[in-house]
């Protein structure tokens, strides 16, 4: 059962075309994955309501993990499990400087360095799929269906190679990348910076491992990478590494090592986290010779001890500038991206170097993502709020087809914004229907003969199926200057007929506010003369049905049954031509019900002649 | 007949509402679509038009036009979740039948 979402005025889908569409950051450490939904940006949970996914994935005995559950492994089985496979994605050995400090086996591959696995020989490009498919899997949940579209983030200076092997991997994991999107610009999104004035900005994003900064110029709403810089062995872990020296060295420890240093890293990653709300954080930790540990690092000690770790971050962002020939004062906003940068000491140093508070209200770890779904949302036609609003022009009345019973189907609602493409599929009414009559319409009321007539043109050549089996896509397509095409394409033999119509041609603005003003006069009448219309098609339908299986199979019945149906058909034919919704269903039910025991007849027959002159153990 | 919302669904939509920083209510309507009939719109409202009616459920304004009022008599809208999923539900007493997952209806 669908649920629904709140979509923007005039903006709710066709039934079943809702486009689902997603932003992925797929990140060296982590990846998240979100969409727009009801309107705003969110980030999408896993069962366990985490929305961070660890970007590392474990070839086990059986199966395959990815997230927490490789993480969790990661320790006791190295050179099995991935981590920070992005530092490999389109990149040869040559390209590694140093692939000691892989903890798994690289060989050399075509085109791209390859992993030695329990699994055999994985590609990077591999284990990234795997890692998406958790995120596409996670956002059909969440979602209810497949995905129509996705945009997944990519470093700045990611260069052609990585880049393609970054769309080769969303391919892997089936899902349809709409097109890939610098993690600065994305991030950039997410704070509206796009519809913001132009000027330049800078994107300081300290992850876990890796710290990026880009400079971009926004112009006319594109935003343009002047310059990128950054320390790929700099990140919020180092900032855990100092904590866990300073805890051994005041608590006068030996070198820790296996299930005790993991166990003082988190306690001092976890002190840190509490550091950027508080003034002090305690570290605490029985060691596994039972030695206690039982430290306080204040705010102070651990902005002191951080220091050379801040000042390196403003080493590449100096450079950056230098580069796109700017001075700190140049840049119009500071946003920060990456868990790192929740830290006071980095905020601080940021804002004194450019001389303004950086932009902070957005969760630094989902920043990238939302920015991605927000593009992904409007590349698949699910149009975000005020959005330029004033440059598009709409449709004044909406654009449909005449279907049975001579009502009319709305196909392009009015006040879409031009230009619009629409699709929707009809099908055959009649066995062996080798033909079919479009008649496009214009007008809000039910009934062609209350609208506007545009243009009538004929699809031939379909190939003669029962009725229902033809599936006809029929297009609109209303172009920027609205210009209306409509096409018919039969979908099993690409037959296909089109017309060219100018809608607007010829209706004045009183016209068209006459036409909606009689729409809302009619409303019930239109209901009600829908509601007839399409009991008639039904009626018709059955009343051919019969008609046909009486012609073939009419020696089953006898006189008196015969003569019962006939009754019933001929009630069903007067029915259908007077203007009775009540009497026609009566009508259709009674030779519904006339012809049930005919109808069970006519199946054994048929069931019989099937099996014929066969014999019944051949049938086994 | 009135159209009511559930209180779930009441929050929800007021939730969103602050969310989005804008509109006066949320719109509900129907279309004609496909084979299967009518199709459910759920949308935010920027505007009450003048030829709209009006309803107020738990605190929030829900506004339909005239034309989709006839199928809509007696609707509750409900919020539901299912798994990860999430969102709302129509219970139409109008609908005859619908298709298979509830998008599209008969009347």
């Amino acid at each position: 059962m669908t649920l629904f979402q709140i979509s923007e005025p005039d903006e709710s889908p066709l039934p079943h075309a809702t486009r689902r569409a997603v932003g992925i950051d797929l990140g060296t450490t982590n990846s998240l994955v979100a969409t727009v939904r009801n309107g705003s940006p969110v980030v999408l949970p896993d069962l366990e309501g985490r929305t961070l996914l660890p970007s590392v994935v474990r070839y086990g005995e059986h199966r395959v993990d990815v997230g927490h559950t490789a993480l969790a492994r990661a320790t006791e089985d190295p050179g099995n499990t991935i981590a920070s496979v992005k530092r490999l994605m389109g990149r040869g050995i040559r390209d590694l400087a140093d692939d000691r400090r892989y903890p798994y086996r690289l060989v050399e591959g075509e085109g791209m360095v390859r992993l030695a696995t329990r699994s055999g020989i994985k590609s990077p490009v591999e284990v990234s799929a795997e890692i998406l498919r958790a995120l596409r899997q996670r956002a059909e949940g969440s979602l209810g269906g497949a995905i129509d579209g996705a945009v997944v983030t990519v470093p700045a200076y990611f260069d052609d190679a990585q880049r393609q092997a970054t769309k080769d991997a969303a391919k892997l994991a089936g899902l349809p990348v709409l097109r890939l999107l610098n993690e600065p610009t994305a991030a950039a999104i997410a704070y509206g910076l796009d519809n913001a004035a132009e000027g330049t900005y800078a994107v300081f994003d300290l992850g876990g491992g890796t710290f990026d900064i880009s400079i971009l110029r926004l112009s006319r709403g594109v935003f343009e990478v002047l310059a990128t810089n950054g320390d790929s062995a700099l990140g919020g872990d180092d900032f855990d590494h100092r904590v866990f020296c300073w805890a051994i060295e005041a608590a006068g420890l030996p070198p820790l090592e296996g299930a005790d240093a993991r166990r003082l890293l988190t306690r001092s990653c976890e002190a840190k986290e509490m550091l950027t709300g508080h003034d002090a954080a305690p570290i605490a930790a029985t060691l596994s010779d039972g030695t206690r540990i039982d430290l306080t690092l204040t705010a102070e000690t651990f902005t002191a001890m951080t220091r050379t770790l801040v000042a390196k971050t403003l080493v590449p962002v100096k450079r950056a500038l230098h580069d796109a020939k700017l001075a700190p004062a140049d840049i119009k906003g500071v946003v920060l991206v990456g868990g790192a940068t929740r830290m006071p000491q980095i905020r601080r140093a940021v804002a004194e170097f450019f001389g303004q508070p950086p932009l902070t209200n957005l969760n630094p770890d989902e920043v990238v993502a939302v920015g991605a779904a927000i593009q992904a949302n409007k590349l698949v036609g699910n149009r975000e709020h005020d959005d330029d609003w004033l440059l598009l022009d709409v449709i004044p009345l909406s654009l449909g087809i005449e279907t049975m019973g001579g009502l009319a189907e709305k196909i392009v609602p009015r006040n879409s914004t031009i230009p619009v493409v629409r699709a929707q599929d009809f099908t055959t009414f009649k066995d062996g229907q080798t033909a079919m009559a479009l008649h496009v319409v214009q007008g809000e009321r039910e009934k062609v003969a209350d609208c506007r007539s545009l243009a009538r043109f004929e699809l031939r050549g379909i190939p003669p199926m029962v009725a229902g089996a033809a599936r006809i896509r029929v297009s609109f397509d209303v172009d920027a200057d609205g210009l209306l095409s409509v096409s018919a394409q039969e979908q099993t033999t690409g037959v296909e007929a089109s017309i060219v119509v100018k809608p607007s041609y010829g209706l004045s603005d009183a016209e068209i506010a006459r036409m909606l003003e009689e729409s809302f006069a009619h409303a019930a009448d239109d209901a009600g003369a829908r509601a007839l219309a399409e009991t008639r098609v039904e009626a018709e339908r059955i009343a051919g049905a019969t008609e046909s299986a009486l012609a073939a199979d009419g020696d089953l019945l006898d006189g008196e049954e015969r003569a019962m149906i006939d009754r019933a058909l001929a009630a069903v034919r007067t029915a259908v031509a007077g203007d009775d919704r009540s009497t026609l269903s009566a009508a259709i039910d009674a030779l519904n019900e006339a012809t049930a025991g005919f109808a069970a007849r006519r199946m054994n027959r048929s069931v019989a002649r099937v099996l014929s002159g066969r014999r019944v153990d051949a049938l086994g | 007949m009135a159209i009511t919302l559930t209180e779930s669904a009441a929050s929800h939509v007021a939730a969103f509402l602050s969310k989005r920083g804008k509109g006066v209510g949320l719109r509900l309507g129907v279309r004609t679509s496909g084979c299967s009939g009518l199709a459910y719109k759920l949308e935010y409202a920027d505007e009450v038009r003048p030829e709209d009616r009006e309803f107020e459920s738990h605190g929030v304004r829900v506004i339909v036009d005239p034309k989709s009022l006839p199928y809509l008599e007696g609707l509750e809208l409900d919020f539901a979740k299912e798994g990860l999923n999430e969102g709302f539900k129509f219970n139409n007493p109008n609908v005859k039948d619908q298709c298979g997952c509830g998008e599209s209806f008969n009347v």
